[in-house]
């Protein structure tokens, strides 16, 4: 089976839906794979039935209005050769042949071990907000969050939204970053007001700068945290735990395609693309910078594809977007103390249960995987090798096909795509 | 057998390890997993409970075999009526 | 005076395994690896011990090297997962059945236990294996490990004995009496030993090594089980013989719980991408002796480059020219298997003492002349 279009946009959140918009406004076939199964990335997740969100719903509107095609629960796994992605959908697999691409994979939150983390209802800041978004019963719940910057509040006004009783919200910047920082987003006018909008809602949780969770306690399943809050320890009783520590680039697929990556973003030219011929890289790639940025350089790229003229304002608001970019960067940097809270046994690796004492030894990320078995899970490393990025600055390997597990039998590739002859013995 | 569902119902019936759950229509799998009384998703290499944790189809706890179909990630997959998710928790 | 007796140049298996046999015979020993030991070609191969019989050097030199890990293997960590599964070559027809009887009367000449199963035996021991198999040959005492954790215990068993482990260390030159390294220091020794796989013409012009390049795909935990290292034996066909590239069924057992499945050959490929066409091949081709393999979780996809001389024997010995250098090289695809031997056989000559087996077969001296040209090979 496969898919023929001009343009393939990889990530159907903010950036990739503006991109797949724009172009396909401009005449464009286009198709959008997303591995969800609605569109609108994480930050929009499930805006798409029951949106209250006015940008979200705009987006959305136009996006089905577009004539773009979208395929949900479609993750790219391989890319055989230029212009060819091999994509996995449930139980059943295809090959895109595309004119042009435009990655918008979007990101993932930084996790950092800490004694405990491993029990059931220990989730991600944005990982307990997404459950709760999908239905998680949270009514009635307690919750600590502990992580950093605007996702805090975030989810902390989503569960609040839907009934979970916010114990603590543990912010990790020390008071005089985090008031910088927000003191800025006064030049940000969107972000004031959805942070304004936020805080109103949670003026009753308690809230503290120099705050973190340094353990998780439970047999089963999470049953109390504790926090050190500007230096003396809280012990709280809670049903979930939210904690991590700002989001990193998704950077599997670009690296996939051989784009050139620096300090952690995709490196791009003036029009999006990457070193990569015809391949476009957007949102979060480029460094996190949250919606405003998705959607400035999402209609970019979806104008190069399209061989449209970029209106001036838009390039403005991108210079706009990227100061923004630049102080979330800052605020967010994990504290030393963070990096020091996993012990000997406290596992780093969760999907081969690599503990931190395995490393014993190990100078980088390759003596880490090859001695010790750290990323070598169904994970792949997604999510040790952010962490051991931050914790010992080890930095990751080539990614090679399959970049997520895949069926074997998704890795062959339809012979009505290839281009040239495939030999058969 | 059950009763067929009604066009455009709110709720969908699906079974997590044997158990029937109820929830409202767009509901993922991995929510749906805190309505059976256990969080737990899978058993680590030592048998250790572990849960959902990113959300997004990052982290792969949360894989189970949903209607036969092996290593599914339910944070990434909507309930559906009659749908049977089994962990290896 | 020198520092060491002898420098090791590379820190792979075959190079650590060296620097274990040396430093217990109480050679002081630097090894020097470009990045970090075991981590090349040597992490990049399945980790199969196994006898082959191509030719008698090949065989002399494969049995004796499983029978010398055989040795080692209770003195190993258990990290190092050396499991002694034995190999099953599969016969897929009468022809490769017919073969069968001679590798076993070759097998047993070398003292390498051997049997023949029929196909009632062969579904018995491997009932997840395809239907249509006439048999298979059983060469119970062959194994399996992991080859980057064998080859860090080795180093770190020769750095307790004194040895200097040097990693991250790049050499620029070959010298009599030592080694340069890239950062300007001299390393002075009496002895030098290339042993740095593929990367050995660099420092040595002129060796006849070139990278022959090989596909590997792993599964998740949990694949179908398989109690063998599977090899159908059309790899001797299809895997040798030809210049062009060539893919062959060949599965491992991993003591995860995960499938290891090979294997591709591409002579003269020096890139480490990975080939999606020939991938596709390998899988097919390991497909039909694997049902239900399509529906298998791939977790990773690599490729190494083995160090491939043109009669497929390893160099192991003085070089002609240079009295003071000695190689250790271009095992292609044996390096895993032999590097025990291949240790043994160095250091043997190094030390001025005669070897449990005849080292001419392997000896430089057969492309390299006197004069340092390379000789034509018969």
């Amino acid at each position: 089976m496969r898919e023929v279009c001009d343009l393939v946009v990889v990530g159907a959140g903010p950036g990739g839906l503006a991109a797949a918009c724009r172009a396909a406004e401009a005449g464009l076939d286009v198709l959008v794979l997303d591995a969800q199964p609605e569109p609108g990335g994480q930050v929009w997740r499930g805006e798409a039935r029951q949106g209250s969100n006015r940008l979200a719903r705009r987006w959305l509107t136009r996006f089905s209005a577009s004539g773009a095609r979208f395929r949900p629960g479609a993750r790219v796994i391989a890319a055989p050769e230029p212009g060819v992605l091999l994509v996995e959908e449930g139980p059943s697999s295809f090959a895109v042949r595309y004119g042009r691409a435009v990655l918008a994979t979007g990101a993932r939150e930084r996790f950092l071990p800490f004694p405990g983390w491993t029990l059931p209802g220990v989730l991600g800041v944005s990982g307990l907000q997404v459950l709760v978004k999908d239905g998680l019963p949270i009514r009635g719940k307690r919750v600590v969050l502990a992580g950093t910057g605007p996702l805090l509040l975030a989810a902390a006004a989503t569960i609040h939204s839907h009934g979970g009783e916010v114990l603590y919200i543990a912010e990790q910047a020390s008071a005089a970053s985090h008031w910088g920082f927000a003191l800025q987003l006064w030049r940000q006018p969107a972000k004031l007001l959805q942070g304004a909008l936020m805080s109103a809602k949670l003026v009753s949780v308690p809230t503290s700068t120099d705050a973190w969770v340094t353990a998780a306690e439970g047999e089963r399943r999470l049953e109390a945290v504790r926090l050190s809050v500007r230096g003396r320890e809280e012990h709280l009783h809670c049903d979930y735990l939210g904690a991590a520590y700002g989001l990193v680039p998704n950077l599997e697929v670009a690296r996939l395609l051989s784009c050139e990556t620096s300090a952690g973003a995709v490196v791009v030219d003036d029009r999006l693309e990457t070193r990569v011929p015809k391949v476009h890289a957007v949102g979060e790639l480029l460094g996190i910078g949250g919606v405003d940025q998705a959607l400035v350089t999402g209609e970019l790229a979806g104008l190069v594809a399209a061989e449209q003229p970029v209106p001036l304002e838009l390039e403005r608001s991108w210079h706009r977007v990227r100061t923004f970019a630049a102080q979330l960067a800052r605020h967010d940097a994990p504290r030393a103390e963070l990096l020091r809270l996993a012990t000997p046994d406290t596992l780093l690796c969760r999907c081969e249960d690599v503990p931190m004492s395995a490393l014993e030894g190990c100078q980088n990320l390759r003596e880490a995987r090859l001695y010790a078995r750290l990323g070598m899970g169904a994970c792949q490393g997604r999510t040790c090798g952010t962490a051991a990025q931050t914790l010992f600055g080890w930095t990751g390997e080539d990614v090679r096909p399959p970049c997520l597990p895949a069926r074997i039998g998704s890795l062959r590739i339809p012979s009505d795509v290839s281009s040239t002859p495939t030999r058969e013995s | 057998m059950r009763e067929p569902a009604p066009k455009k119902a709110s709720v969908v019936t699906l079974r997590i390890n044997g158990r029937e759950v109820t929830v409202p229509v767009g509901t993922s799998v991995a929510a749906a997993l805190a309505m059976t009384d256990s969080f737990v998703s899978r058993a680590d290499l030592s048998g250790r409970p572990r849960g959902p944790l990113c959300g997004m189809g990052v982290c792969f706890e949360c894989r189970a075999t949903i209607d036969g179909v092996p290593e599914v990630l339910m944070c990434l997959t909507p309930c559906r009526e009659d749908q049977t998710v089994v962990t290896d928790a | 005076m020198s520092a060491f007796d002898c420098v090791i140049v590379g820190g792979g298996i075959v190079g650590a395994a060296l620097a274990d046999v040396l430093s217990a015979e109480g050679v002081s020993v630097a090894l020097v690896e470009a990045r970090s030991i075991g981590t090349g070609t040597t992490a990049c191969g399945m980790g199969h011990l196994v006898a082959m019989d191509d030719n008698a050097a090949e065989l002399a030199l494969t049995a004796w090297s499983v029978a010398l890990w055989r040795e080692l293997a209770d003195g190993l960590p258990r990290t190092v997962e050396y499991d002694a599964c034995g190999t099953l070559w599969l016969a897929a027809d009468d022809e490769e059945m017919a073969a069968v009887s001679a590798k076993v009367a070759n097998y047993r000449a070398a003292g390498v236990r051997a049997e023949v199963l029929d196909s009632a035996a062969l579904y018995e021991a491997e009932p997840a294996l395809a239907p249509g198999l006439v048999g298979a040959l059983r060469v119970p005492e062959d194994a399996v490990l992991y080859p980057p954790v064998a080859a860090r215990t080795f180093a770190l068993r020769a750095q307790a004995r004194g040895a200097r482990l040097m990693t991250g260390c790049q050499v620029r030159e070959l010298r009599p009496g030592g080694v340069m390294l890239a950062n300007g220091e001299l390393l002075t020794a009496r002895h030098v030993v290339l042993a740095a796989g593929v990367a050995s013409p660099l420092l040595c012009p002129g060796l006849p090594i070139s990278p022959r390049k090989g596909h590997l795909l792993i599964t998740r935990r949990g694949a179908p089980v398989v109690h063998h290292q599977l090899v159908e034996l059309g790899y001797l066909k299809s895997a040798h013989g030809t210049d062009g590239a060539s893919v062959a069924f060949n599965a491992q057992p991993r003591v995860t719980g995960q499938l290891l499945l090979g294997s591709s050959r591409q002579p003269g490929d020096g890139t480490r991408e990975v080939d999606a066409k020939l991938l596709e091949r390998m899988l097919k081709r390991a497909a039909l002796f694997l049902p239900g393999l399509d529906g298998l979780q791939a977790l990773r996809v690599w490729t190494g480059l083995r160090p491939a001389t043109p009669d497929g024997l390893p160099l192991l010995g003085p070089h002609p020219e240079k009295p003071w250098l000695w190689l250790a090289c271009g095992h292609e695809g044996l390096g895993i298997t032999t590097a025990t031997g291949s240790a043994r056989l160095v250091a043997d000559q190094l030390l001025g003492r005669a070897s449990v087996i005849d080292a001419r077969p392997y000896s430089p001296a057969r492309f390299l002349s006197a004069s340092g040209h390379e000789v034509a090979h018969a």
